[in-house]
């Protein structure tokens, strides 16, 4: 295996991410497993939006692509329907992917569009001081939820796999091996996959909530989660409130870009001869 | 292959001008008036090789665009009011990362949903200013059909050459008229080609002359591992907070286009070296005023007309050399006076500016601004 570091962009470090943030870890498990699948690094486009989560993608030496508040899922769709071949991979965070850009990701999951996301859910923002989100759970403090948060949270899981993601997967940062373990299966599935990582915001949700510093989320996210192959086997009030992690679901459907392709190649067929008479064409015939 | 002689409508033209630029990729949002280009984009994409995709909203249509631009493809969107102003966002971070993109904006009655089927051109300083923070732009404004064509071949040109977002700023009557077009050869088109470095050695994604210079753009997915971000950067592409990064950047997309007026003005000019009263306008309504600048001539009043098709960067001197013979200035245009206000900037007092604005989704009847013309004398 190569050194982890031998896929960031060494000079960008250190990160901007707070000590005790859990964002590096799941960046490390990315690293690692693209590293196990051995990828060619100038295949894959990285694709990000914004908040904390979204800076991973300028410490890493790909393409990479910073984009606007809640479009890298757009963006990424750009990138690979127009190179196909390109491994597009998406960082985001529960307010870029859920909130501003709930619209795409569940659009992307419908398409089917060979994109793997990886949600970096740390159930605030972290990037403007720790407002409630769309994964707040329901009750719970932040700087706009001063007297608890009064609505409730979305199952970004359950999100993606109605939408029609193909791959769906959640992990944490405390169960790390998990984690790279579904991260890898995730990017070779051929269609849209998402993999959750719940991951820990010490200086905002942790000290909002008085849960603690990164051990004390850390164990608050462990004592939260229930594998899903561990759950099957429990009685219904053993699972209660648990959040379940592993592989939540897969599907085999046709991956978006192959079938636009294979609509353009027959469409090539029928007009191989085309010589004008109607609109554009000619123009390109030659 | 000789030359091409069609009767076809604006939203047509602008979708032919954008094949002949080489166009490889479409994402469009359907709205009234522009829809004709997304379906004729859908349809004729493929048989080239190329990709179309109706996204969720125009917020992703430009996002995907810029996305296809990264990767070195022909990108284009069109849209009207509404959707114009979803993407302004994004066609902000194309122009501070300058992604060539152009978007077509057929332009129909505002504010808000507006008069959909109707024409207008209040889009004018939304096309400059929209998005947020001073940044560079190019819109070009069709007058018929025919440019419908020619501007957005050329809005291909400017875009790649300049790395800069181009708008083209049509209208729901420019959109749907039909018209006899003539296009030149296809073999003879000198087809838009981005200047992309030769290695991945030693490559700066924002390296170039601080006064005006553009960057070589590399394609994603050919070795060059470069960030894209819309965070100030500097020319190794790394964000950064310095004043002196900021500074510099914007100063140099600014000179981008600054430095290069001359060869981005255009305009059409009729009867101006003589005239007492001058008409500036531009699109449909230019129309309804050049016919009423030459009844004014056959009358033997020294009416001139001057038509601005390039209307950012705005021509600032051909408004100015004006006033050399003209007192007054009528600028016809179906919004409140949006053009006006840049002509009142530029002649400065040295001629009096008349507003000519409509805004009820009807078109300039030639007399109506014969009338005012006859006026003026």
């Amino acid at each position: 295996m190569a050194e982890v570091l031998d896929y960031f962009r060494k000079e960008r470090l250190p990160s901007i991410w707070c000590p005790g943030c859990g964002h590096g870890t799941v960046t490390g498990a990315l690293i690692r497993a693209i590293d196990k699948l051995g990828l060619d690094k100038n295949n894959i486009v990285m694709v990000s939006g914004i908040g904390c989560s979204s800076r991973a993608v300028g410490y890493l030496d790909f393409d990479t692509l910073h984009t606007t508040h809640g479009r890298a899922i757009a963006f990424a769709t750009g990138v690979k329907l127009a190179k196909p071949n390109l491994k597009v991979i998406v960082m985001t965070g529960d307010g870029d992917c859920a909130a501003i850009g709930g619209n795409h990701f569940i659009h992307a999951a419908r398409r089917n569009i060979d994109i793997t996301t990886i949600v970096m859910n740390n159930n605030i923002y972290g990037m403007t001081s720790g407002q409630y989100s769309p994964t707040t759970p329901h009750g719970m403090l932040g700087t706009t939820a001063p007297y608890g948060n009064v609505e409730y949270a979305f199952d970004l899981c359950e999100l993606a796999k109605a939408a029609g993601a193909t791959y769906v997967a959640r992990a944490t940062s405390y169960h790390v091996t998990l984690l790279e373990e579904l991260i890898e299966k995730a990017l070779q599935n051929k269609g849209f996959s998402v993999v959750e990582a719940m991951t820990q915001c010490p200086t905002y949700f942790g000290r909002k909530n008085k849960i603690g510093g990164a051990v004390e989320l850390l164990n608050w996210i462990k004592d939260g989660t229930i594998n899903v192959k561990a759950a099957a086997a429990l009685p219904p009030e053993k699972r209660e409130g648990k959040i379940l992690i592993g592989e939540l679901h897969r599907s085999e459907r046709p991956e978006y870009t192959a079938s636009y392709l294979e609509m353009t190649s027959k469409v090539q067929r029928t007009y191989n001869d085309y010589k004008g008479g109607n609109r554009g064409c000619e123009l390109n015939s030659d | 292959m000789p030359e091409i002689v069609k009767l076809m409508q604006g939203n047509e033209a602008c979708t032919m001008g954008a094949l002949a630029a080489g166009l490889e990729f479409y994402a469009g949002y359907p709205i009234t008036p522009s829809t004709e280009i997304a379906e004729m984009c859908s349809e004729e994409l493929p048989k080239v090789g190329g990709r179309f995709i109706q996204m969720e909203d125009e917020i992703g249509s430009i996002a995907a665009c810029i996305g296809a631009s990264l990767t070195g493809k022909k990108s284009m969107t069109a849209t009207s009011g509404p959707g114009f102003s979803l993407m302004q966002e994004s066609i902000g971070y194309a122009s501070l990362c300058e992604i060539p993109v152009v978007i077509i904006n057929v332009q129909r009655m505002g504010p808000s949903t507006g008069m959909p089927t109707s024409p207008a051109q209040q889009d004018l300083m939304q096309a400059r200013w929209g998005t947020h923070g001073d940044h560079a732009i190019i819109a070009l404004a069709p007058g018929n059909v025919k440019e419908c064509f020619e501007l957005t071949f050329k809005a291909f040109l400017l875009s790649e050459k300049y790395r800069v977002p181009v708008i083209v700023l049509t209208d729901e009557v420019i959109g749907h008229m039909r018209e006899k077009v003539v296009m030149p050869d296809p073999r003879t088109y000198k087809i838009p080609v981005r200047a992309m470095p030769v290695t991945p050695a030693g490559y700066k994604p924002y390296e170039a002359d601080p006064d005006g210079g553009v960057p070589l753009m590399a394609p994603f997915g050919k070795g060059y591992r470069w960030h894209c971000t819309g965070l100030f950067h500097d020319e190794k592409g790394a964000p950064s907070g310095k004043a002196s990064v900021a500074e510099a950047l914007l100063h140099r997309l600014e000179r981008k286009i600054e430095k290069n007026k001359a060869e981005l003005v255009d305009y059409f000019a009729e009867s101006l070296d003589d005239c007492d009263v001058a008409v500036v306008s531009f699109g449909s309504s230019a129309m309804a005023a050049l016919s009423a600048v030459r009844k004014a001539r056959a009358q033997g009043l020294k009416a001139g007309m001057l038509r601005i098709k390039t209307v950012w960067p705005f021509p600032d001197e051909a408004v100015r050399e004006l006033t050399k013979t003209a007192h007054t200035i009528i600028v016809p245009e179906m919004n409140q006076g949006q053009m006006a206000l840049e002509v009142e900037r530029v002649v400065h007092g040295k001629a009096k500016v008349v507003k000519l604005g409509k805004v009820n989704g009807d078109l300039f009847r030639p007399e109506e601004v014969f009338e005012v013309l006859k006026e003026a004398f």
